[in-house]
């Protein structure tokens, strides 16, 4: 019985084997790996979308295997390379933490080459690419500014990486600009993914006197919280107003198709280079939900704040800023370099919370 | 409502599903099996109450769908330990990934569907209660449930002939074997009903908790449930205490940050754990009261001479 199920086994892995082997003999195959499901409504069904896009644009000239739920870490490099090593000529890995792996693979594949999301590190068979979320986020804030009657928001965050301070502070920027008495409270979950610990935080946060919730966590929880205490909330990745109809003001939602058909095009063209990219708004990596639940001279407001970031007539961290302690760090006119962004590890004035340490 | 009233909300909607689901695997464990499966039974009950309530638009038969999914996948388990005699402990960290899995897969088609949320029944008289009042006596029928489940349990196990059977075959399944108790029989009941409470416990989550479904969503509470037991010492109202301070220094922490005290929110994070450590220790301090609530045959396989 077992042998019979062996000998199954090894068949059918042949004729699998030459079945892809008979397809890949004229397509390319662009690879990606997710650190979550496809189906998360979050970060990396952002990606996913993207990947379809692909898939639709080039779809009889190449193939696109994926890998879901990889963890970061040891894991991520033996997928990364079983990935490699399956014939893929360009691979994404999609989250912060296949960094170190994505490199390692790298350098024993010189022929494949790699696309790293939201990293650092580079080689010339390795991109970078990552999106200028906190332009969205200083929008965010200035609704927030415009329609918060307790003057305080509320954000879930994360980690305590320069990614998500980044977020904090330019919502606290934005909110500033238009209330200068803003202020933020925020709680660390220490998780991307609990729908029941972001839904806790949310509830904890609203008790306190929240009139509008920010979020940096992956799942839709916190909206559905906000729906049902009628609190005003921004959705986070994708666009969440189906989980809060009534109070979603917006959402960042990460378009990276556009991004992937440029370099899958230059991989085709064989003009693909290494490069670091990191764009925002006025790329269409990043787009912004419809304004809604709003009146109209806020939605408006908003509306031209985005066309103005898109134009590069404003920059979201544009001083003067202080640090939190009052310290200054930007003067007026000034505006923040992005080597200070990225590894951006302080808050500004007016967030109501001691930062973790990193 | 007041701050206060609004925190003992959170923490009741945070323990519930603690309670119930460690209740589960006591009965279960009290009866000599061990099964680390609660992770993976917590989740097929989150998706089968999710599905059952989104197919007929009621969330009660929601209810009964997570139950029943909980405990018809427990029936695996309890075919392979008890049948067929394969290790528990294996056989329950394999129910756990599968659960993971197919919840994923099975759920797939709910992903982003709108929940349908389990309202409050408001008890008349009762929850005019000031303070406490709206907050115990208005709340849905799960949390209800979990409390009257404790006392059912702690009736069943200590004060029924049934229950000390249980007990007995927790003890010594050969003597209890010998005195011609069906020792199988009582043990696929005993992992049904653990089943059947952590179907209940994902049910939780999916209808009140989080009205959604999302893979993953049960977030590691199945591993809390299982370490309840223990910090329980197997008994069921020191489970209900056990889950109480839990779910509460877990929410206490979120309104700790909220309020930026300016303590470490790692440290925050670690305290819930923490607590659970100290409490640990103060009761096994006392070594004698430990062993006699240990059932000696836990994990232990159990094959009749015929």
């Amino acid at each position: 019985m077992k042998k019979l199920a062996l000998a199954l086994a090894a068949t059918a892995a042949l004729v699998l084997s030459i079945g892809s082997a008979a397809e890949a003999a004229d397509k390319t195959k662009v690879c990606f790996v997710y650190v979550g499901t496809r189906t998360d409504g979050g970060w990396t069904q952002a990606h996913e979308n993207g990947r379809l896009q692909v898939e639709k644009e080039f779809g009889d000239k190449i193939e696109t295997p994926y890998l879901e739920s990889v963890p970061e870490g040891p894991d991520a490099e033996r997928a990364i390379e079983r990935m490699a090593r399956s014939g893929c000529s360009l691979i994404f890995t999609t989250s912060f933490g296949y960094m170190d792996a994505t490199v390692a693979v790298a350098k024993k594949f010189p022929k494949v080459k790699f696309e790293h999301a939201t990293g650092f590190k580079a080689a010339d068979n390795v991109a970078t690419y990552n999106s200028r979320f906190y332009e969205g986020r200083y929008i965010s804030g200035i609704i927030a500014g415009k329609l918060s009657k307790t003057g305080t928001a509320g954000y879930i965050a994360t980690f305590p990486i320069p990614e998500v301070v980044m977020g904090i502070n330019a919502f606290e920027a934005g909110a500033k600009s238009v209330n200068p008495n803003f202020k933020m409270k925020v709680i660390w979950v220490n998780t991307w993914f609990d729908p029941g610990k972001e839904a806790d935080a949310a509830k904890a946060l609203i008790d306190q006197g929240v009139d509008i919730l920010a979020q940096h966590t992956d799942t839709t929880a916190p909206m559905q919280v906000a729906e049902q205490r009628g609190v005003k909330a921004f959705g986070q990745a994708s666009d969440m107003i189906k989980a809060g109809p009534n109070v979603q003001l917006t959402a960042i939602i990460d378009t990276w198709g556009n991004y992937y058909s440029k370099r899958v095009k230059a991989l085709l063209d064989g003009t693909w280079k290494s490069e670091q990219s990191w764009d925002g708004l006025k790329d269409g990596i990043l787009t912004m939900a419809p304004y809604t639940n709003m009146p109209d001279d806020v939605k408006k407001l908003a509306s031209e704040t985005e066309a103005k970031i898109k134009s590069g007539e404003l920059h979201p961290f544009t001083g003067p800023i202080n640090k939190q302690d009052g310290t200054p760090w930007l003067k007026a006119g000034e505006k923040a370099d992005d080597g200070t962004l990225l590894g951006m590890n302080f808050y500004i004035e007016g967030v109501d919370d001691k930062l973790p340490a990193q | 409502m007041s701050i206060f009233e609004a925190i003992l909300l959170t923490v009741i909607t945070a323990s519930t599903p603690l309670v119930i689901a460690a209740l589960g695997e006591l009965v279960t464990e009290r009866s000599g099996v061990l099964n680390l499966g609660v992770e993976g039974m917590m989740i097929m009950g989150a998706v089968g109450a999710f599905a059952a309530a989104q197919l007929t638009g009621s969330a009660y038969i929601g209810i009964v769908g997570g139950i029943v999914s909980g405990a018809l996948f427990s029936l695996l388990f309890a075919f392979l330990t008890l049948t067929l005699v394969a290790n528990q402990v294996a056989t329950g960290l394999a129910l756990t990934i599968l659960g993971l899995g197919a919840s994923g897969m099975l759920g797939e088609a709910f992903v982003g569907a709108p929940g349908i949320r389990l309202l409050p029944i408001e008890i008349p008289v009762l929850s005019a209660i000031p303070y406490i009042g709206t907050v115990l006596f208005k709340q849905d029928l799960i949390f209800y449930l979990s409390i009257l489940l404790v006392i059912a349990v702690n009736w069943f196990l200590f004060r029924s002939r049934t229950g000390l059977k249980i007990r007995a075959i927790g003890d010594n399944h050969a003597s209890a074997h010998a005195l011609g108790i069906d020792v199988i029989r009582m043990r696929y009941l005993a992992v049904m009903f653990g089943g059947a409470c952590s179907g209940l416990a994902g049910a939780q989550l999916s209808l009140i908790y989080t009205p959604q479904w999302t893979e993953n969503m049960s977030g590691g509470r199945g591993w809390i449930a299982l370490a309840l037991v223990v910090f329980a010492s197997w008994r069921p109202w020191r489970l209900l205490a056990g889950g109480y301070l839990f779910g509460a220094v877990t929410i206490l922490q979120l309104h700790a940050q909220a309020f930026g005290i300016g303590i470490p929110s790692q440290f925050l994070s670690m305290l819930p754990y923490a607590a659970t450590v100290v409490v640990l220790i103060i009761i096994s301090h006392n070594r004698r009261t430990t062993l006699i609530n240990t059932p000696a045959s836990l994990g232990k396989a159990f094959v009749p001479d015929r």
